[in-house]
């Protein structure tokens, strides 16, 4: 059983990443909440402590690359909250993730509809 | 008894939510995509559907992983929008319709689908978008909701068949419902899409094509594709799909007659994701609205 073949360059949310990621998606899902991101914004390293990140999640933090966050188990769907704290929607997270500028990323988004 | 007037299937993505705040409707960006509710929304107007039975999939505002339910269902009086992270504005609550939720559990879990039932529901965009979409302007909504939510987040995620088999029960369950009620089925999300990883950007839209076309014609085919066949088709986020098969599916279990397409758009992009709507009517509702 199980997903099946990997496809290239797509992430598959499954029980090991689930396990991986648990403490990285927890504290992504309480940016839900505007207090929680104000407080992120305040002292990053006292809320990444309080979540229990691991060191490679801590790391991914600071770096906000979005590959290293799902290489530590982030779920997209709970990273996006954590982009949104800094005004990042999800065509600047595919730019940095595929290393196109915004606008490249955009044509390409556009071509695919000729 | 109740009578599925017809259904709905939308793209959701949150940048919608961005495009009304701003008015930016009549953009040539988002110009194509808006106007597929023109027909949507002068067909709404005709059938005047008193409940809404929205098929989605939740984006980590209500679930998290700590419990993820595969199915579950709202049976609130009202369900309330709240902030996701990125600055949409919060729409007004949505009214529920506990009756018609409690029917759909009881026929659901007697039909062997143990889903959640849940008293409170946070819903998100792609609950509230496809709403705003169908009733802009931002008036009290004028329809009761009844959210249905898929998992698409954590997989295993459930088959293409078992959804297919879930909309086939919805839609006998609310067929059997004894009040005089309009139902309207929405199925949101998709089409091709994905977010995450260095295939970010992925839209496929001969694949597009073809399921706008199965909708049409033999939906069942929908059924028989794997969950690994729609990710490498539609990309990792285009496994909502699932909810346009389980909408579909219970369009046609309802038995109220042949199922015909209203109206269908396709546009790419609306943000990174394959921008699609259709609209299909019931042959029995075609019927009585003639007669009226």
């Amino acid at each position: 059983m199980g997903f099946g073949p990997a496809i290239p360059g797509t992430p598959i949310f499954d029980g090991d990443a689930a396990i991986k990621g648990y403490a990285l998606n927890k504290m992504c899902f309480s940016f839900n909440d505007k207090a929680n991101r104000e407080a992120f914004v305040a002292d990053e390293a006292a809320y990444c402590e309080r979540y229990g990140l691991s060191e490679a999640q801590k790391k991914a933090i600071a770096s906000r690359n979005v590959l290293q966050l799902i290489a530590a188990g982030g779920n997209i769907y709970y990273l996006a909250k954590f982009a949104g704290i800094f005004g990042l929607n999800v065509q600047d997270i595919g730019a940095q993730q595929t290393g196109l500028s915004i606008e490249a990323f955009r044509a390409k988004l556009a071509q695919a509809g000729r | 008894m109740a009578q599925i007037i017809g259904g709905l299937t939308t793209s959701h993505v949150p940048s919608i939510g961005k495009a009304i705040a701003q008015g930016q409707q009549q953009d040539p960006y988002w110009k194509p995509f808006f106007d597929a509710f023109h027909p949507v929304h002068g067909w709404l107007a005709r059938g005047r559907p008193d409940v809404a039975v929205v098929i989605y999939n939740d984006h980590g505002l209500n679930n998290f992983l700590d419990k993820m339910p595969t199915f579950a269902i709202g049976a609130a009086d009202h369900y309330l929008n709240a902030d996701e992270g990125w600055g949409i504005p919060v729409l007004k609550p949505f009214k529920g319709d506990p009756a018609l939720s409690w029917h759909m559990i009881e026929h659901l879990v007697a039909h062997e689908f143990d889903i959640t039932m849940c008293q409170e529901v946070q819903v998100d965009h792609a609950f509230t978008l496809p709403m705003a979409l169908m009733y802009p302007g931002g008036r009290d909504w004028p329809i009761a909701t009844v959210p249905v939510m898929i998992n698409s987040v954590q997989h295993p995620l459930p088959t293409p068949r078992r959804c297919f088999k879930l909309g086939q029960e919805i839609g006998k369950a609310i067929a059997s419902f004894p009040a005089d009620k309009k139902i309207v089925l929405l199925g949101t999300g998709g089409l091709s899409h994905q977010l995450d990883g260095t295939r970010a950007g992925f839209i496929n839209k001969e694949f597009d094509l073809w399921c706008m076309e199965k909708m049409r014609h033999d939906p069942e085919a929908l059924a028989e594709l794997s969950i690994h066949e729609i990710i490498e088709n539609a990309g990792s986020q285009g496994v909502e799909l699932l909810t346009w098969i389980t909408m579909r599916a219970a369009l046609q279990a309802a038995g109220q007659g042949e199922v015909r397409e209203v109206h269908s758009t396709y546009h790419i992009p609306i943000s990174n994701t394959g921008g699609a709507v259709m609209l299909f009517e019931t042959s029995g509702r075609a019927q009585a609205l003639a007669a009226e």
